[in-house]
């Protein structure tokens, strides 16, 4: 009973989707009616109860998952997301399919997988929360089933992703043999403890399956191939979804298994992860320079992104800095890039095109929404005063502060110098797309209007994209006090 | 005199009662009024920062306040000597530039004066920033402002786009730069304050970190200087932008870059300064003098002229901080005196060139307007077409090209005065500059423009080609003459003409407030 009480989040949203499911049954305007906010209700109930339990810490399920502050975070994060994209959905869903309600219970189960990955600390748990969240994902990245983009983003997910999870389950199979038989990320560490560092070649191949895995998972750069048209596929919401959700269970789960249960041989995945950072930052920046269209410019948005973020990860082995710096990230993150889909959402529900060049002249035709979007970019582009900014200052903060131990980790300031070269690049093609929003003429007058759920949420997005920027302390405590659970000091 | 949250009052006044009111105003016209309006309060507040200053080396009008604790990061801020005239003329230049923008901005109003006036606080915040972070904060907010300014009211002819572009990411490559810098810095001191920096500074031995550090640093500001051969955007920008997006491009914007070597750079760096990037600075700033002359004299368009005298004209700002920085610990006679006079003749040339230069790009937007092109060919003769125009411009000219008696003369003599002393072989290449810059700012603006006869032909063949609004309103139907300055335009040059002469005939009230912090940050290097 205690145990399920530490649970609440998980089983309101298992029981939210449930509900959601059982009410489209009964009746079908129902479900329609009642489904986004049942989902939304059941997010904010789920957000009450992960920051009221923020601080209890236990292991439950027999040590296969755990309740502590970092999932605490994760729960909030991945709820917050959910319920801006019920916002972001709820036109886009009732005007482009019949199927309302299911969305929404999807949505949910999705969530639900989110947070599982986030407490898992056992590599059977990881693997099956990263299945539930990829089969979820797919079904809604096909969600349009008329469409045959959205087929193709779908099949092509699916295919890369059945993939990757095959080659992280044999790397984990690799982890279970090296270890005499551990599924546990904290009997895996202590079994390793008495290795002698970096010799062990199983190993070493076990963590390069493993991170080649998640990689394929979080739209990494050299694994990323799925994700354009995955991203320019999916229904937008889903797209908004997909950039932002499962990177952040990445980074929770990357976070556990590097730190928890692989410290001792940080060395050989620093090494491994610098180089994967590097190349996302780069790859992801120059490609996204040449796209013409803006779902697919995202896409390459976010992996470059990703790979940002990861340098906190990289910077992370002697201090708790750099996953504060992560941590700090995602929420920048999550606001910025949700709140960028959710202005091309309202935007396209009325021009009906994704086409960079379509944005022509949008100041003219919806300038509130155009004022957004120059936030948001500068917010991705790392510009202050936005949340990006916080975010990108003190990942590469914890670059140049783990550097300073010398020797090998000298290479922390090549990459934050990547990164700060890396971001420069990208105010390339954001402002490419401002030049057209601004510069350019528009090609009608008419002005666009926005739907009240849209203007909520964007004007929220908006809002804490820049009192993050502007007041960040409270933001910064709040990732401090999340990774002390992984950091115990 | 201590006003509280003076400093506050002028920095955030401009977006708080400006530009958020501005945005959901509907009137053109009101929201022109109330731009100038509001404009007009940090300046009046600027004015009592002035007089309340006590001339000496010390910060004033401090305002401390934790921000983010966890970092050490706060919220303070404080003038001194150096900042004084440069809120000065930050608060003066808006409100002209607002001022001669309500008459000449017609199209999409509202975006303009909301982005000016945020442009506005994002200037006066670096100038009164003592926290490297929020000086940091500072530095980009004004970048967003002047990409749209130069982007979206620019001269389509100018590529205004792709020069708007180019200022933003030539300015950022610095910036970011800067930004691991300074977290370099804070990792090794463990303070982004500006003030303790400079004595926690002296802990920190690794040359390595040092040198990265600085050349981080050097690199924003070098870039917004700019120094040669950083300046590449600087003429694009100008030309493109708008004529009050130029005054504050010159005015102001360059400024940001020499302020930050004088705060940051030499309290902070002494020894790298003094072992040798003082001298590279000196070298730097001597070419930018020497290139930025003959450039400019090669240029056919007045604004790329005026453009490439500010590459010329910040390179004595630059010289005069250069040898500044590089005598350092030179205990010679009379090197502290010069090292003082041309720290001292450095900023008032940064103040001069704001107003002298900012007159000049304010003077030739006034040119365009009556015949939309800004090529000196196309002129000739002008001196007794318009005499109000010729007057202001002869003026302004002249104290740009450093004619005793005004303004640009005094700030020069010092840095010569002072660099002679300390680099006399630099010093004296760096006189050819001055030389070149007379002969073409006599040859290409009065000569070609104003002197000769005026070919009546020329310029009905000119009006031709204009709107019929343009001609209605600039020039005279009956004998197809140029409009002289109306009175509008008259007032918005007036006060910076009257600055170029004060400061000609009696520096010492500036040189008073100066000179305090130049000894101070002097003493502060060693």
């Amino acid at each position: 009973m205690d145990q399920l009480l530490l649970l609440g989040p998980e089983i309101i949203v298992t029981a939210a989707a449930m509900l959601v499911l059982t009410v489209d049954l009964v009746s079908d305007r129902a479900g329609r009616t009642w489904a986004p906010w049942l989902t939304l209700l059941a997010l904010v109930l789920g957000i009450a109860d992960a920051a009221w339990y923020f601080y209890a810490r236990q292991n439950v399920f027999g040590n296969t998952y755990t309740v502590d502050e970092f999932l605490s975070f994760f729960r909030i994060a991945s709820l917050v997301i959910a319920a801006l994209i019920v916002f972001a959905s709820k036109e886009y869903v009732e005007q482009r399919t019949k199927y309302v309600a299911e969305f929404y219970a999807l949505l949910l189960f999705v969530t639900l997988s989110i947070i599982l990955l986030a407490g898992s600390i056992d590599l059977i748990m990881i693997f099956l929360s990263f299945e539930f969240l990829s089969i979820t994902s797919y079904i809604m990245v096909g969600y349009l089933r008329d469409d045959v983009k959205s087929s193709e983003g779908s099949i092509k997910y699916f295919l890369y992703g059945s993939v990757a999870s095959a080659i992280m389950l044999y790397g984990m199979s690799l982890l279970y043999g090296a270890s005499n038989g551990e599924t546990n990320l904290v009997r895996i560490a202590a079994a390793f403890a008495n290795a002698p560092a970096g010799t062990s070649n199983l190993i070493v191949i076990a963590i390069i399956l493993t991170i080649v895995g998640f990689g394929f998972k979080i739209a990494l750069a050299p694994f990323h191939q799925w994700s354009p048209e995955a991203y320019e596929g999916a229904p937008t919401p889903v797209t908004a979804f997909i950039s932002v959700g499962p990177k952040v269970a990445g980074f929770a789960v990357l976070a556990r298994v590097m730190i928890t249960a692989l410290p001792h041989f940080a060395s050989d995945w620093t090494n491994l992860l610098w180089a994967i950072a590097a190349i996302s930052m780069t790859l992801g920046n120059l490609v996204a320079l040449r796209q013409t269209n803006i779902k697919r410019l995202l896409a390459y948005s976010s992996i470059a992104q990703t790979g940002y973020m990861l340098i906190g990860i990289v910077a992370n082995v002697a201090t708790g800095e750099g996953l504060r710096g992560i941590l700090v990230y995602l929420i920048a993150y999550i606001f910025t890039n949700l709140g960028l889909f959710i202005a091309v959402i309202a935007y396209s529900n009325a021009i009906h095109s994704d086409e960079i060049a379509d944005y022509a002249g949008m100041v003219r035709r919806a300038p509130a929404l155009a004022l957004a979007m120059v936030i948001f970019f500068l917010s991705l582009a790392g510009i202050p005063p936005t949340a990006g900014f916080i975010g990108k200052f003190l990942v590469f903060g914890a670059a140049l502060d783990a550097a300073k131990a010398g020797g090998p980790s000298q290479l922390l300031i090549w990459l934050a110098i990547i990164g700060a070269v890396n971001s420069v690049v990208s105010v390339g093609y954001y402002f490419n797309i401002v030049r057209y929003m601004f510069f350019m003429p528009p090609k009608e007058m008419t002005p666009v209007r926005v739907t009240p759920t849209l203007n909520v949420s964007l004007a929220f997005a908006t809002a804490m994209t820049l009192l993050m920027g502007i007041v960040p302390q409270p933001f910064i405590t709040f990732a401090q006090e999340s990774v002390k659970a992984i950091f115990k000091s | 005199m201590y006003i509280p949250y003076l400093l506050t009052y002028i920095i955030f006044i401009p977006t708080i009662l400006g530009t958020l009111p501005i945005l959901f105003m509907r009137s053109e016209s009101l929201i022109k009024r109330w731009a100038i309006l509001v404009s007009l309060v940090p300046l009046v507040l600027s004015v009592l920062l002035w007089f309340g200053f006590t001339p000496n080396g010390t910060m004033q009008q401090e305002e401390v306040a934790p921000w983010i604790p966890t970092l050490n990061i706060n919220y303070h801020l404080g003038v001194d000597g150096v900042s004084v005239p440069m809120v000065f003329l930050t608060t003066l230049l808006t409100v002209i530039a607002l001022f001669y923008s309500s008459y000449v901005i017609n199209n999409r109003v509202k975006e303009y004066f909301a982005l000016f006036l945020l442009l506005e606080t994002g200037m006066l915040g670096v100038f009164c920033s003592l926290d490297f972070f929020l000086f940091y904060i500072f530095w980009e907010i004004g970048l967003v402002p002047m990409y749209f300014l130069i982007g979206i009211w620019g001269h389509a002819e100018d590529r205004p786009q792709y020069s708007a572009l180019k200022f933003f990411i030539y300015t950022l490559i610095g910036s970011v730069l800067m930004l691991l810098a300074i977290l370099g810095l804070y990792f090794q001191t463990g303070t982004f304050d500006l003030l303790l920096l400079p004595l926690k500074i002296k802990a920190v031995t690794d040359p390595l970190v040092l040198n990265l550090a600085f050349w981080g640093i050097f690199a924003a500001f070098a870039i917004k200087v700019p120094m040669w051969p950083f300046h590449t955007w600087l003429p694009d920008a100008h030309t493109a932008a708008p004529t009050a997006g130029s005054v504050i491009l010159a005015g102001v914007l360059l400024k940001l870059g020499a302020y930050g070597f004088i705060r940051i750079l030499m309290p902070v760096f002494p020894g790298v300064l003094a072992s040798y990037a003082g001298m590279i600075i000196a070298v730097l700033a001597v070419i930018s003098i020497v290139y930025g002359a003959f450039v400019s004299m090669a240029q056919t368009d007045l604004k790329r002229l005026i453009a490439y005298s500010s590459v010329n004209h910040m390179g004595y700002t630059m010289l005069g901080i250069g040898a500044a920085a590089i005598a350092v610990g030179n205990t010679a006679p009379g090197i502290a005196d010069a090292r003082a006079i041309a720290l001292n003749g450095a900023v008032l040339q940064m103040f001069n060139h704001g107003i002298i230069t900012g007159g000049l790009f304010l003077l030739v937007g006034m040119l365009y307007e009556r015949a939309h092109t800004r090529r000196v060919d196309a002129f000739g003769g002008l001196a007794a077409a318009v005499p109000r125009y010729y007057g202001l411009m002869m003026l302004t000219a002249f104290a740009s090209l450093g004619l005793p008696a005004l303004a640009g003369f005094v700030s020069e003599f010092m840095i010569f005065r002072g660099a002679f002393a300390i680099i006399p072989g630099l010093a004296a290449i760096g006189v050819l500059g001055i030389v070149i810059t007379a002969a073409f700012i006599l040859w290409k603006i009065i000569q070609m423009v104003f002197l000769g006869p005026l070919d009546q032909e020329k310029y009905s063949e000119m009006e031709h080609h204009l709107t019929p609004q343009v001609v209605a309103e600039y020039w005279e139907r009956a004998t197809g003459r140029m409009k002289d300055m109306t009175p509008w335009e008259v007032v918005s040059m007036v006060p910076l003409a009257v600055f170029m002469i004060l400061i000609g005939l009696y520096p010492k009230p500036i040189i008073d407030i100066i000179n305090g912090a130049a000894v101070s940050i002097i003493n502060l290097m060693g």
